[in-house]
C-alpha cells in the first residue's frame, strides 16, 4: 500500500502535458475534478527538453554478432591468402589476358543481344496477350508454353542445326516466287544461334515479367488515358509501360544477371565467351582453378555494374511513384562529408543537404532536435 | 437529328455541345444498370445527377463516352452518333460500330473527369495536360503547352506546373485532372462525383472551379452528392434511381417541391 500512494499521488500532480490546454480552452469538468489549476506541474517545463543530450539505445546483442561475422571473415580472408593453391598469381596474370578479355566481350556481345531480343520480342508478346484479339493472344499464349517447355541447351543445339533442317533461307511471297536467299550457316552462325536460343527463351519470360508489370498499372490510369482519346500504341509507350517499369525492372535486371551467367551454356556451341575461353585454357595448361577464380571475378564485375546500374533505373522509374526520392549512395557520401567538415571547421551546413538528413549525422540524435534547423552545425 | 441542329441554331445558343442520350439500356451478365435513359443536355446547359449509390450514375457517364457500350438505345454529340456510324447498305441502312482508333477521336470532344482524379503519377502536372492535344489531337507542342499554362492559371495552379500529382493535395490533384480534361476543348464536360474523395475543406475550391466553367457556358453533366452545388448552378436537376430517371427538371421543381416519393425520401437522407 504505501508504495502505491505516492504514486497515485504523483500521477495527479503531473499529468499529461495533453492534458494541459483543455484547461485553458474550458473543459470545466475536466478542472474541477483533480487539479487545483494554481498549482504549476512539478515536472520540467518541455521548453528544458531541448538540453538533454539522446543517448542511442543499447544493443548488446549487435556486438556480439559483429564479433562473431569479424572472426569468421578474417578466417575466409586469411585462407584465401595464405593457402597456396589459390594460385593469385596465375589469377593476376591471366585477369587481363587477351584471350580472356576477348571471351569476356564475347559474354557481353551475347547478354546483350539476347536480352534486346529477349526483351524487345517479350513486350510485344506480352502486349499480344494483353490484346483484345482472341488471335494474338493464343499466339502469344503459344509462344510462351512452347519455349518454356524445351531446355536451352536443347534449344541452342536445335537452331545451330538449322541449316540441316533448311540450307538456304529466302525471303520472298508466301507460295511464291523467292526475292532473296541466302544460306542458312552465314546468317545462322555460332553467335547467331547462341543469341537466337537465348533471346528466344529469355522472351517467353521476360514476356511475363512485362505482363505482370501492366497489370499492376492502376485501372484507372487505362481508364484515363482512354477517355482523353490518347491513341493506343501511345497510351502503352507514354502511359502504361513507364508505369509498368518500376515493378518490371528489378525483376528484369535478375533476368538480365541469370543471362550473364546462363551465356556460359553456350559452350556447347564452342562459341568463344569467357567460361569457353577458361575452359579452353586450363585444358592447355591445367591451371583450373586460378582459371576459374578469372571467370569468377568478372561475373562479379559485371553483376556488381549491373546492380548499381539497377538502383539508378530503379530511382528514374520511382519518379512520381514516391514524393521524395531517397537520396542516392554518392549522394550520402557527400553530405557525410560536408557534414564533418561544418563539425570541423564550425561553419554553417549548405542549404543543399535536407534537414531530415543533417540531423541524423549528428551525433546526438533525438526528436527533439530533428525538426530545428537551428541546432544543426555548429549553430549551438 | 435534324431537329437537334435547327433547335439549337434557333434558340441563338452557343451549337456546340447538344447531348442527346435515348433509349438507352445496359447490362452487366443479368443486372440491368440502366433500363432506358431519355436525356437531352442543351449547349451551355449544366445537368446534375442526383441518385442512391448504385443507381447508375456512374454507368451513364461511362455510356455516354463509350467506356462502356451500349446494349440498346445511341448517344449523340452534336448529331454525331458516339460509337457508330450510319452507313448505306444495298439492304438499307445500318449503323455500323466504329474501330477503337475512331472512338478514341471522338472521346477528345468529351472531357470526363474521375471521382479519384487518375493523373499519370509519373508525368508532371504539364506533362499531364499536353499529353492529349498532342498526341490525339496533333496540335503543336508549344501552342499546347502556352494553352496549358493558362488553364492552370485558371484553377489557380500555376505554380505547379512542374509538381508530380502526388507531391500535390487530392483538391489540387482534382482541380489538375479538371484542367487536364478541358485541355483538348472538349464539347462536354462530364463530371463523376469530383469531390466525393475529398477532405471536406478542398471541396470548395474544386467547386469554385467547377461553377467557374458553368458561368462561362461549358455544357456538363455533373454526378455530386452536393445539393447545394445542384440548387446554385444546374439547369436541369435529374434523380435516377435503379437504373431509370425517376425525375428530372429545374431545381427549384426537382429539389424543392419534387413530385415522386422515391426523390423526396433520398433528398431528406442528403440535406
Ligand atoms: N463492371 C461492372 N461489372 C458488374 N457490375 C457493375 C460494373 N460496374 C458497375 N456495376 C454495377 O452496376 C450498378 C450501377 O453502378 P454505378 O457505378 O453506375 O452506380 P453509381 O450510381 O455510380 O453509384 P455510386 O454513387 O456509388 O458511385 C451497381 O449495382 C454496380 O454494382
Ligand atoms: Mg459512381
Amino acid at each position: 500500500m504505501s508504495t502505491v500512494l505516492p504514486q497515485d499521488e504523483s500521477r495527479q500532480i503531473a499529468p499529461p502535458p495533453a492534458a494541459q490546454p483543455a484547461d485553458s480552452s474550458g473543459d470545466p469538468s475536466a478542472r474541477s475534478s483533480t487539479l487545483p489549476p494554481t498549482k504549476p506541474p512539478r515536472q520540467a517545463p518541455s521548453g528544458d527538453f531541448e538540453s538533454l543530450r539522446v543517448l542511442p539505445a543499447r544493443q548488446p546483442g549487435r556486438w556480439v554478432a559483429t564479433a562473431a561475422v569479424a572472426v569468421l571473415l578474417a578466417m575466409a580472408l586469411s585462407s584465401l591468402v595464405t593457402n597456396p593453391r589459390w594460385e593469385w598469381d596465375v589469377v593476376a596474370q591471366y585477369l587481363v589476358w587477351p584471350s580472356i578479355v576477348d571471351g569476356l566481350w564475347g559474354t557481353l556481345r551475347l547478354t546483350a543481344a539476347a536480352a534486346a531480343v529477349g526483351f524487345g520480342l517479350g513486350t510485344v508478346l506480352a502486349l499480344m496477350r494483353l490484346s483484345r484479339s482472341p488471335l494474338l493472344q493464343s499466339v502469344s499464349w503459344g509462344y510462351t508454353w512452347v519455349f518454356r517447355s524445351v531446355p536451352l541447351i536443347l534449344q541452342l543445339l536445335l537452331w545451330y542445326n538449322l541449316a540441316y533442317l533448311y540450307p538456304t533461307l529466302s525471303l520472298g511471297i508466301p507460295f511464291g516466287p523467292e526475292l532473296l536467299s541466302f544460306g542458312t550457316l552465314d546468317v545462322i552462325d555460332k553467335f547467331g544461334a547462341a543469341v537466337l536460343g537465348l533471346g528466344l527463351s529469355q522472351a517467353a519470360y521476360s514476356a511475363e515479367i512485362v505482363r505482370a508489370g501492366i497489370l499492376g498499372v492502376d485501372q484507372g490510369q487505362h481508364e484515363a488515358a482512354a477517355a482523353l482519346g490518347i491513341p493506343r500504341a501511345r497510351q502503352s509507350a507514354r502511359i502504361v509501360l513507364p508505369q509498368a517499369m518500376r515493378t518490371i525492372v528489378p525483376t528484369s535486371v535478375n533476368e538480365i544477371i541469370g543471362l550473364v551467367k546462363g551465356t556460359s551454356i553456350v559452350y556447347v556451341l564452342a562459341y568463344g565467351e569467357l567460361f569457353y575461353t577458361v575452359t579452353v585454357i586450363y585444358g592447355r595448361n591445367q591451371r583450373v582453378v586460378p582459371l576459374l577464380m578469372v571467370a569468377a571475378i568478372w561475373y562479379l564485375v559485371i553483376t556488381t555494374v549491373l546492380t548499381v546500374a539497377q538502383f539508378y533505373v530503379e530511382r528514374h522509374y520511382a519518379k512520381g511513384a514516391v514524393r521524395t526520392l531517397p537520396p542516392t549512395p554518392v549522394q550520402k557520401v557527400r553530405w557525410s562529408v560536408q557534414i564533418a567538415w561544418s563539425r570541423v571547421s564550425g561553419k554553417p551546413l549548405p542549404p543543399s543537404i535536407p534537414p531530415a538528413y543533417a540531423v541524423r549525422a549528428l551525433p546526438q540524435r533525438g526528436h527533439l532536435t530533428r525538426t530545428g534547423r537551428a541546432h544543426v552545425g555548429g549553430a549551438r | 437529328m435534324t431537329v437537334v441542329e435547327t433547335t439549337t441554331q434557333a434558340s441563338g445558343a452557343p451549337t456546340q455541345g447538344h447531348l442527346a442520350v435515348h433509349g438507352v439500356h445496359k447490362s452487366y451478365g443479368t443486372l440491368e444498370v440502366l433500363r432506358g435513359i431519355d436525356l437531352e443536355v442543351r449547349p451551355g446547359e449544366v445537368t446534375v445527377i442526383l441518385g442512391p449509390s448504385g443507381s447508375g450514375k456512374s454507368t451513364l457517364l461511362r455510356v455516354i463516352n463509350h467506356l462502356e457500350k451500349v446494349d440498346r438505345g445511341f448517344v449523340a454529340l452534336d448529331g454525331e452518333l458516339i460509337g457508330y456510324a450510319r452507313r448505306r447498305t444495298p439492304t438499307g441502312e445500318v449503323l455500323r460500330e466504329l474501330k477503337e482508333k475512331e472512338i478514341l477521336v471522338q472521346r477528345t470532344s468529351i472531357g470526363f473527369v474521375f471521382q479519384n482524379f487518375n493523373l499519370f503519377g509519373h508525368l508532371t502536372v504539364l506533362e499531364n495536360i499536353v499529353e492529349a492535344p498532342v498526341s490525339a489531337q496533333k496540335r503543336r507542342r508549344s501552342e499546347v503547352e502556352a494553352q496549358a499554362r493558362e488553364l492552370l492559371e485558371r484553377v489557380g495552379l500555376a505554380d505547379k506546373a512542374d509538381a508530380r500529382p502526388r507531391q500535390l493535395s487530392g483538391g489540387q490533384q482534382q482541380r489538375v485532372a479538371i484542367a487536364r480534361a478541358l485541355a483538348t476543348r472538349p464539347r462536354l464536360l462530364l463530371f463523376d462525383e469530383p469531390t466525393s474523395a475529398l477532405d471536406p475543406e478542398l471541396v470548395g475550391d474544386v467547386l469554385d472551379v467547377i461553377k467557374d466553367l458553368a458561368r462561362t457556358g461549358t455544357t456538363m453533366i455533373v454526378v455530386t452528392h452536393e445539393v447545394g452545388f445542384a440548387r446554385e448552378l444546374a439547369d436541369t436537376v435529374v434523380f435516377m434511381d435503379d437504373g431509370r430517371i425517376v425525375e428530372q427538371g429545374p431545381p427549384s421543381q426537382v429539389l424543392d417541391a419534387p413530385r415522386e416519393d422515391r426523390t423526396r425520401t433520398f433528398l431528406q437522407k442528403v440535406l
